[in-house]
């Protein structure tokens, strides 16, 4: 094996490369070879460093130096000043906002210092498109593990861990497959949640593009302890990196034996397919998911009977999302108490959370469970940009609660953030500044869910044309304040009534911007005016703000 | 503009529709194959169209009916020839405060459509759509298989213009 002194990690993530990582990574490999360097240094491609906001980055090792928004030709420079003379380019290196110098190094990083890798541990490490860099991080060392253990051990032990759901409901993973192992049957299958859909969710794509095998190591485990021998991926049509890279593991994964007949001559058999959407956010239900892989229209099932007993094609499925499956590795090898020993009593482990919006550093994080809000959008996010004020953040994306800065202090997990009256969901963080209006923004989320409800009930189907309708005329200033109470009744109606979690979900994002924002609406009602500036209808309903702020809703 | 397949002279409608039987004898013997087969269909004339329904129930064993309500229920596809380029924008909360509304009136301008319309030479088709799941770069748009980030409303006649 041919040995390199240095490595040029390039994030080859979707955020990276819609920011030109090709480019960069072509010119450092005529570089390098140029200087005649090929055999010194080698460049790889990874998956996402997790700081999208400063791509596209790279990270030199031996010394784990971060440089960020490299472009093509900044690549002379690094090459010839770091690689060639061991000095580091300090202009291209990353400056946190609370200190002027340049940051060195990775592990330097406030960034990182806060967080705890677990899902994310090979992203932004490994090639993710390399079997064999996967197997030498530890790679399917689980899974043989797990087959040496036996179902029963393996099961003990995910139950033990008390890992809950990340798909967004927070089920505990290890009574989900314990059901799915103890329903009668010779065919079961499981399935892997892969359609992202929450508005402001993108850390399963970036994990499928990072460590693909992550996943199907973990779904494999999922089959041995369930007793199924056959999973299909459910993922998103708009994902193309993401379906290649899992097709193209799938494929390496028959190869060596790890996926197919007879895995570790154990005598279990365990396969792997890929499956598209096509567009379509309810289909991230897990009942309206099997609708969809069976062909059909993606409407939500009435649940009892659930997917454990009756799932896809009519058979006991176990049905998991993409983060929840890759903490299963991890989990089988190094034990439950381990897992018990990061994040809360309730909520054990990590989640990952994408931040979006109003932050310095969008990106992926990933942090123990029960960090509280105000460290995550501060000490890791960077806090606010261009010195302007918080707002409010919304956890658990466009269905999840809207929180103001009096509850920031709240700690991040299932629980906690239900206790506050919003949710932790999918895990997705949306941070606004004071220079949005929040009835715009209530508009925004109401659309949404009128664009994505499905229409099989009638609560969803009606009451999301009509909050959409409501709040149009809010920020068209027409909006009364009996439309205020039926906004209200109408939330109540769906939450109660309707089939599926999506028409149940759309009243906590519209009622929290109500609840803790209510001077705003009734601005908007009764002073025909937006205190942000940013409604601006046609027909001249509302008044001119006093400040405006150039930006307009529509 | 994908040209409509009742519009082709027979002869090469047939050859055209045995092209959809391809796609059917690949997929019919796996389970749950309705969307694949309609997938790929829509690769095959960029929407689709109706005249392929009927061999595909066959084949399936399913009423027509079950094709229209699952090829109107999903965003990505086409019961009408569109764009030769679809736009898919994204108008969600995260992209929505990053600026959305500036791009899409940028693209207007350009292209003088609104969501839902096609230009009137075929090239381009306008979609508003739900999260793309690229909001670490917002706003995001997509023009078909290529996803743009970070897009500023001053930068879409080039972004057009590098698809024409």
């Amino acid at each position: 094996m041919h040995l390199y002194r240095a490595h040029v990690l390039v994030c080859a993530g979707t955020n990276c490369s819609l920011k030109g990582h090709r480019a960069v990574r072509d010119a450092l490999t005529r570089e390098i070879v140029g200087r005649g360097l090929g055999d010194e240094i080698k460049v790889v491609e990874t998956g996402c460093f997790g700081l999208c906001e400063q791509g596209p980055t790279i990270v030199v090792y031996p010394e784990g130096v971060l440089y960020c928004r490299v472009k093509a030709e900044d690549v002379p420079d690094l090459v010839g000043i770091h690689l060639l003379k061991g000095r580091r380019v300090d202009r291209l290196m990353y400056r946190e906002p609370t200190r002027p110098v340049a940051v060195q190094t990775v592990p330097e990083l406030d960034y990182f210092r806060k967080q705890v890798r677990v899902v994310l541990d090979n992203c932004g490490v490994i090639d993710p498109d390399s079997l064999e860099e996967y197997i030498g991080h530890g790679g399917y060392t689980a899974l043989a593990r797990a087959l040496e253990d036996g179902p029963a051990r393996v099961l003990a032990e995910v139950k033990a861990s008390g890992l809950r759901g990340r798909g967004g409901a927070g089920f505990p993973a290890g009574l989900k497959w314990e059901f799915g192992a103890k329903a009668p049957g010779p065919i079961k299958y499981v399935v892997c949640n892969a359609d992202e859909g929450e508005p402001g969710t993108f850390k399963d794509r970036l994990i499928l593009e990072g460590d693909p095998h992550r996943i199907l190591e973990g779904m494999a485990i999922c089959g041995f302890a369930t007793g199924a021998r056959q999973g299909y991926v459910y993922i998103r049509g708009e994902y193309g990196l993401s379906i290649s890279r899992l097709e193209h593991s799938i494929r390496n994964a028959r190869e060596l034996g790890l996926l197919g007949e007879n895995i570790f001559n154990s005598g279990f058999s365990f396969d792997v397919e890929v499956r598209f959407g096509a567009g379509a956010y309810v289909c991230g239900e897990e009942t309206a998911l099997f609708e969809s892989l069976e062909g059909k229209r993606g409407e939500p099932r009435i649940k009892p009977p659930y997917p454990t007993e009756v799932g896809l094609f009519g058979r006991p499925t176990v049905i998991n999302n993409v983060e929840t499956l890759a903490n299963i590795p991890a989990i089988v090898n190094r034990g439950a108490a381990w897992y018990r020993s990061i994040g809360t009593d309730t909520c054990p482990g990590t989640k990952v959370f994408t931040l979006t919006g109003d932050i310095v550093n969008e990106g992926l994080i990933e942090v123990p469970m029960g960090m509280t809000l105000r460290e995550v959008i501060y000490d890791i996010g960077g806090g606010i940009p261009g010195g302007r004020r918080f707002k409010m953040a919304q956890t658990g994306g466009t269905s999840g609660g809207c929180l103001p800065e009096s509850l920031l202090d709240v700690p991040m997990d299932y629980d906690k953030l239900a206790a506050a009256g919003s949710a932790l969901g999918s895990g997705a963080l949306l941070v606004m500044d004071d220079t949005h209006c929040i009835v715009d923004v209530a508009r925004v989320f109401a659309r949404f869910f009128l664009h994505e409800s499905c229409g099989q009930c009638a609560p969803c189907r009606e009451g999301t044309l009509q909050l959409h309708h409501i709040l149009d005329r809010f920020t068209a200033g027409r909006g009364s304040r009996e439309d205020l109470a039926l906004l209200g009744r109408l939330a109540k109606t769906m939450a109660g009534a309707s089939l599926c979690p999506l028409g149940q979900s759309v009243p906590l994002s519209i009622m929290t911007t109500l609840k803790h924002f209510e001077p705003e609406y009734l601005a908007h009602i009764d002073d025909r005016a937006c205190p942000a500036g940013t409604c601006r209808p046609p027909a001249g309903g509302m008044k001119p703000a006093a400040a405006g702020n150039g930006r307009r809703g529509y | 503009m994908s040209v409509a397949l009742e519009k082709l002279p027979s002869q090469l409608r047939e050859q055209r529709l045995k092209e959809v039987d391809q796609v059917i004898l690949r997929h019919r013997d796996r389970p749950g194959a309705l969307l694949t087969i309609l997938t790929e269909i829509q690769d095959l004339f960029g929407y689709l169209p109706e005249a392929t329904f009927k061999p595909v129930a066959q084949a399936l064993g399913i009423p027509v009916s079950q094709i229209w309500g699952v090829a109107t229920f999903y965003t990505l596809f086409n019961t009408r020839p569109r764009g030769r380029h679809m736009i898919r924008l994204c108008e969600n909360a995260p992209c929505h405060i990053q600026g959305t509304v500036a791009v899409l009136e940028a693209i207007q301008r350009e292209l003088g459509i609104a969501p839902g319309e096609d230009t009137q030479d075929g090239e381009w088709g306008l979609e508003l759509v739900s999260c793309l799941g690229i909001c670490g770069v917002a706003p995001a748009l997509m023009i078909d298989d290529q996803v743009y980030g970070n897009v500023r409303p001053e930068a879409i006649p080039a972004i057009l213009d590098s698809h024409r």
